[in-house]
């Protein structure tokens, strides 16, 4: 052809095209999976696997699931019967707090969703107020709407709590309460004071090395021993405190990576400029280490959120128990893989994107020092 | 210029409140003193507690009776037994539950750490669905999906899943061969003893010449080959005094052979698939942190890719791997204690469960039961440290 026999100057060549079987979907296929007579194997390996699990998945759950009904005799058993879901959502959700009372919880749930959205926004500005809201006065808030009997509310005991909402506030009064005690261990270990770094590695290897299910039977039975006599806490109060002490432990040595985190010149600094401790801990050293950690915070939140379903061992109905109480029911036996699959699918998608949020939060604060 | 040097003044020392010594010295006393008083005042209260509800403190109670049945023992138990017996079970129970864990978690989380770098697309992607999937479910929830949800639904015994016509899996549990040991047998574990310590020496002598030549000797293979030559010219000797015997159905249930009770079988399945998400991602992040740099420099050198993998990249790599691994061996024994959801006897149900409801001795329960988590975790720990040690870059 007349272009092939076409001169070029030196250099002019234009570059050709890579060659078919690198690009498109056949070089993909190529590279990505049938690179190597080992990798012709895993790839069938993979293809069988899938074929194993994905299908009768995808069957039960889905296609031959029944959605609509009011009993178990709307359930053809053939796959996945959500009708039952369906009939216990408000148990899963709330436990046996009153009907008339939900919107209670509800409101909570908004004023937290709609403060939480606007720190997340990254361009909102009054994040600072939003914060000192979230943490001093919503609890205060959230405390008279749960508990009620003041404002003209009724008393909701707390028995009656449970579901998805108890999972929650577990979760969330563990994980807020345990920071500042958390500080304040992580400090006392780093501190140049023999007894008070003593006292404080201590507590937080004691915490750490038990597993937190002894932590609950310890607040459930061991509680009420060392309280003066007629004091009495209620249950949820008494496994509320053995989530704080364990997760406080675990919070110590997050925030403690982030102390050693900082550089020492920020600490020299902060001397050289004649700040007293306390004053280089809250101005220069905390704010710093703090945003270092926050990652390392959320890490331990997910962490905490999943090792809540433990309490149903010392009898309190939260999301899981929840599941398991509606499954023992007289008219729905036999209903179990529903629920967990639905409890497992409500924590998937919290601890997921909890896990995706702190990764994102990992790459935008790696700022490098 | 004759100058006269002005000697400065010593620093006028700060009053008594102000000087850090005293004031150090002043919040110790003060923390070690709100720590004493406040522990006294829970013992005290504890103390009148237990006086006013009649309860007998002390340890003396693990010497009585216990007069309950546990459905697993490893070491000989029955009801007539004492409480510390009854412990000394559960405990086995706690450690068996553990290892077994360990060694499955271990080597899934490899194989799907490994699988989640393949350079096949379709492995990578089904290795990272799985990670992604199981760590982010509660354990508890996965313990009770594998034993509520699989286990009670599997076929009563006459219908068992077998394997080989030797395992039996079914609503009872899963049943397997056993050994049975006919006299003569003490030969063969001696006869690995001796190669066990035939191998040490070997590998002191090789690492000696080595050092001294720089001749290579196979070392792995020869070792191999003497740990499993030597039990087995033993066993041709006594004439192969083992015999298996096999669990056989006898009316409504299997007899014979060994049994494991569905609640360990549960257990170990939901501890070990979730332990082997968070250990694969470990091993994801130790093998991706030996920069690609130390792969091509060994090849420079003219190593061939075994060596290069044995001696380069595994060893910095396992560096990286071994502290956090050893913090999920730990989660893994302190999870191991969920075992009491699904009433499997561990020192958790068995202890904090049936022994405390007994005897209502609390305190003292407790404190034992969160001993012994302490004790397998600080020994954990310790040995870790020292592999650690071992395996710590040697720095000039």
């Amino acid at each position: 052809m007349a272009d092939m026999q076409q001169a070029y100057e030196p250099g002019t060549h234009p570059d050709l095209p890579p060659p078919r079987s690198t690009v498109g979907v056949v070089g993909w296929l190529r590279q990505n999976l049938f690179s190597s007579p080992f990798n012709w194997a895993m790839t069938f390996f993979s293809i069988y696997v899938v074929y194993i699990i994905v299908p009768p998945i995808l069957s039960w759950t889905l296609i031959d699931a029944d959605w609509v009904g009011k009993t178990r005799d709307d359930c053809s058993r053939v796959g996945a019967c959500w009708v039952f879901i369906g009939v216990w959502f408000k148990q899963l959700m709330y436990g046996r707090y009153p009907d008339t009372e939900l919107w209670r919880i509800n409101l909570a749930y908004v004023i937290l969703g709609v403060s939480l959205t606007a720190l997340l926004v990254p361009r909102f500005p009054w994040k600072h107020w939003v914060g000192v809201f979230l943490l001093f006065v919503f609890p205060i808030i959230a405390f008279y709407l749960f508990v009620g009997d003041a404002f003209g509310l009724p008393l909701v005991e707390t028995p009656l709590w449970g579901g998805l909402f108890l999972t929650l506030v577990i979760a969330i009064v563990g994980i807020v309460a345990s920071l500042p005690i958390g500080i304040v261990l992580a400090l006392g270990r780093r501190s140049s004071m023999p007894v008070v770094r003593a006292i404080c590695v201590c507590f937080i290897e004691l915490w750490r090395g038990v597993p937190l299910i002894t932590v609950l039977f310890m607040s459930s039975v061991m509680f009420p021993l060392f309280m003066p006599e007629g004091v009495n806490f209620d249950k949820l109060v008494r496994a509320l405190v053995g989530v704080m002490l364990f997760s406080s432990a675990y919070m110590a040595e997050v925030v403690r990576g982030g102390l050693q985190a900082i550089p020492k010149g920020q600490y020299e600094g902060a001397q050289a400029l004649g700040l007293s401790y306390w004053k280089m801990m809250a101005l220069i050293i905390m704010p710093q280490a703090l945003k270092l950690v926050i990652p390392g915070i959320v890490n331990t939140f997910i962490g905490l959120f999943k090792d809540t379903t433990l309490v149903l061992i010392i009898g309190l109905f939260d999301f899981l128990g929840m599941a398991q109480l509606s499954a023992t029911n007289q008219n729905w036996l036999g209903f179990a893989v529903e629920g967990y699959v639905f409890v497992a699918f409500g924590f998937w998608i919290f601890c997921f994107s909890m896990s995706r949020y702190s990764q994102h939060l990992e790459k935008k604060l790696h700022t490098g020092h | 210029m004759a100058e006269e040097t002005k000697q400065a003044p010593p620093p006028a020392r700060p009053p008594i409140w102000n000087d850090p010594v005293y004031r150090a010295l002043f919040f110790q006393v003060l923390v070690l003193g709100g720590v004493i008083l406040g522990g006294a005042y829970l013992v005290n209260n504890t103390l009148a507690n237990l006086e006013r509800q009649g309860i007998a403190s002390g340890f003396g109670f693990l010497e009585r009776t216990a007069g309950f049945s546990i459905s697993m023992t490893l070491i000989e138990y029955s009801e007539e037994m004492s409480y510390g017996r009854a412990f000394f079970v559960s405990l086995v129970n706690t450690v068996l539950v553990s290892l077994v864990g360990i060694v499955l978690a271990t080597i899934l989380g490899f194989i799907v750490g490994i699988a989640r770098l393949s350079s096949n697309w379709l492995l990578a992607r089904m290795a990272a669905v799985y990670i992604e999937v199981l760590r982010n479910i509660p354990l508890l929830l996965q313990i009770f999906f594998w034993y509520f949800a699989v286990l009670r639904n599997l076929p009563s015994p006459r219908q068992s899943v077998e394997v080989f016509d030797s395992f039996f899996l079914n609503k009872r549990g899963l049943f397997s061969p056993a050994p049975v040991f006919e006299p003569g047998f003490w030969l063969i574990p001696t006869a690995f003893a001796v190669g066990v310590v035939a191998v040490i020496f070997l590998a002191r002598w090789a690492r000696k010449r080595r050092d001294a030549t720089g001749q290579p000797f196979h070392t792995v293979y020869v070792s191999l080959g003497v740990l499993i030559a030597l039990p087995f010219l033993a066993a041709i000797v006594t004439g192969f005094p083992m015999t298996w015997e096999y669990p056989v159905l006898k009316g409504f249930n299997f007899k014979g052979g060994s049994e494991l009770i569905p609640e360990f079988v549960a257990l170990v399945f939901a501890l070990a698939l979730y332990t082997a998400t968070f250990i694969a991602e470990i091993v994801r992040a130790g093998i991706m942190a030996v920069s690609h740099g130390q792969t091509e420099a060994s090849y420079a050198l003219g190593l061939r890719p075994g060596p290069t993998l044995r001696l380069v990249v595994i060893p910095q790599a396992l560096r990286v791997i071994i502290p956090p691994l050893t913090s999920q061996y730990l989660n893994l024994t302190k999870n191991s204690s969920l075992a009491a959801a699904i009433a499997y006897p561990d020192v958790v149900l068995v202890f904090a469960g049936t022994a405390l409801m007994q005897t209502g001795q609390a305190v003292e329960i407790i404190a034992i039961t969160m001993a012994v988590y302490l004790t397998i975790s600080l020994l954990i720990s310790a040995f870790m440290n020292w592999y650690n040690e071992k395996m710590a870059l040697v720095e000039r």
